[in-house]
């Protein structure tokens, strides 16, 4: 308890430190750190899964996309410095937000007594999804068209990222391009940190059946491989008009819903699965969607194409 | 026989969070990038090796033992490295030897 | 004060916090990432009513985890959208 209230207070510390931090980059800091600090609460909250995904999306990924951002908006403009509210209007803001805040704490300390909860009924029929993971079984098998809907936002978000292109680079790579240093470190970190990191992606996914982790953990960390491999000068982005990279992307959601849709021939609904073939089902879905939104996760990283396909 | 284990463990610990305070303050009193480079690989290298230290003595098994002294050595690396990074973009030259 | 009650706190003092730098700050990136904070705190409210929901041998009611498991990965995806916007917006 006394750990609880410690962590928690620190995390308010830092969230507050987000808010104040008179330069973006070091807001940007802070955030990071206060997504790694929220990784420590979910372990608390009793969610694993949770915060793996925390501190692989919520913390590295984003941070790393918003601190990209804050470097070259750095370079753009000038901080609008002059533009901050008055100091009447920011004590009214304030005393909206604690109105705010104290209505959701009120709700939080009136919260119905027997706790409803949906647990009894996930472990009832949790062996006959063939897995071992709440989590998972809840993502893959009993709300999967949730997981669906998901995978096909993130497609939209990437095709509305691309959508941003100038009409010179459209279909063309995104971000500038990343030349080995001279002394080569980062390359050498990279040809070092790439295959482990791929493995313990691979692991990450695999083990998700019946341990904390799963297809969102496991894709972001090989997405966060490439990304790296990108960085250190490695690789080149490829270019978004290629065939074989709209192929990666879609194949996942295609599986998935070519398999939501056998549902209605073979068991009886969308996305129902046959009861013996439950597992194999899951697993055929999950690898697919497993590459495809790591390529997903990296392009969006990636950004908008900047250089022209063909030059 | 525990108790012995849980001793060190809390030993081990608190010698590494001493390494992380000791770094912490270098970070925010010396006076140049370089030098708060230099106490940050304090608190990195000894102050996270002194905590898996401990955490070995708690450890359930081989693997989950290997698995924390491969989380120290990928700290290690992706910290040396970061290091090495921000050194370079601080002070690009070569002194002259 | 239990711990769930003791997160829920802290989520409702998150969305305050994201809310006031939401309304405060005039730069884009600043508002994008007090989002991320208001979302943030959504989560761990979410969070911490899984933990009452503990039941059947499970730590917390695995139902409101996955479900926050599916926000975390479209919160990201609308930042990432967000920020090629504002990136654009001031090419």
């Amino acid at each position: 308890m006394a750990f609880d209230t410690g962590l928690a207070v620190v995390v308010l510390g830092v969230a507050v430190w987000t808010i104040a931090a008179r330069k973006t980059v070091a807001a940007v800091a802070g955030f990071v750190a206060f997504g790694l600090l929220l990784a420590l609460v979910w372990v608390r909250l009793a969610a694993p899964d949770v915060a793996l995904t925390e501190a692989a999306i919520g913390s590295g990924v984003t941070g790393g996309l918003l601190l990209g951002a804050a470097t070259r908006l750095r370079r753009i403009e000038p901080s609008a410095a002059g533009e901050t509210l008055g100091i009447g209007l920011k004590l009214a803001a304030a005393v909206l937000c604690i109105l705010v805040a104290t209505g959701i704490a009120a709700i939080v300390l009136l919260l119905p007594e027997p706790a409803p909860t949906l647990a009894p009924q996930v472990a009832k029929n949790l062996d006959r999804t063939g897995l071992g993971n709440p989590v998972t079984a809840v993502l893959m098998a009993y709300r999967a068209i949730d997981t669906l809907l998901e995978v096909v936002v993130l497609l939209l978000a990437l095709v509305g990222i691309w959508s941003l292109a100038p009409d010179r680079a459209w279909g063309g790579f995104p971000g500038a391009r990343h030349h080995a240093d001279s002394d080569g470190l980062l390359a050498f970190v990279a040809q070092l940190l790439v295959p482990i990191g791929i493995l313990v992606g691979i692991h990450i996914f695999w083990v998700g059946s019946t341990a904390p982790g799963g297809e969102f953990q496991g894709a972001t960390i090989l997405a966060a491989m490439w990304i790296f491999a990108v960085m250190a000068g490695l690789l080149d982005t490829p270019a978004v008009n290629r065939r074989w990279l709209r192929l990666l992307l879609v194949i996942g959601p295609a599986v998935f819903l070519a398999i939501g849709l056998a549902g209605f021939a073979v068991a009886g609904g969308f996305l129902a699965y046959p009861e013996a073939y439950a597992k194999v089902m899951i697993l055929t879905i999950e690898v697919p969607v497993t590459l495809s939104i790591a390529a997903t996760l990296a392009l969006l990283v990636a950004g908008p194409p900047e250089r022209p396909p063909n030059g | 026989m525990s108790l012995v284990l849980d001793g060190l463990s809390i030993l081990a610990v608190c010698a590494g969070a001493l390494f992380f305070l000791a770094g912490t303050v270098g970070l925010l009193r010396f006076p140049d990038p370089l030098s708060r480079l230099h106490a940050l690989a304090k608190a990195d290298n000894l102050g996270l090796g002194l905590v898996v230290l401990g955490l070995l003595f708690q450890a359930a098994g081989l693997p989950a033992a290997l698995k924390l002294i491969g989380v120290w050595l990928l700290t290690l690396l992706a910290g040396a490295t970061v290091t090495q990074l921000i050194a370079r973009t601080v002070r690009p030259t070569e002194p002259q030897a | 004060m239990t711990g769930a009650t003791l997160y829920g706190l802290c989520a409702a003092v998150l969305v305050g916090l994201g809310l006031f730098g939401l309304i405060v700050h005039p730069q884009p990136l600043r508002m994008i990432l007090a989002f991320n904070l208001i979302g943030s705190g959504v989560f761990v409210l979410f969070g911490a009513v899984a933990l009452r929901g503990a039941a059947a041998g499970f730590g917390g009611d695995p139902v409101p985890q996955a479900l926050v498991i599916t926000g975390i990965v479209v919160a990201f995806a609308a930042t990432a959208l967000a920020v090629a916007l504002l990136l654009r917006l001031f090419r």
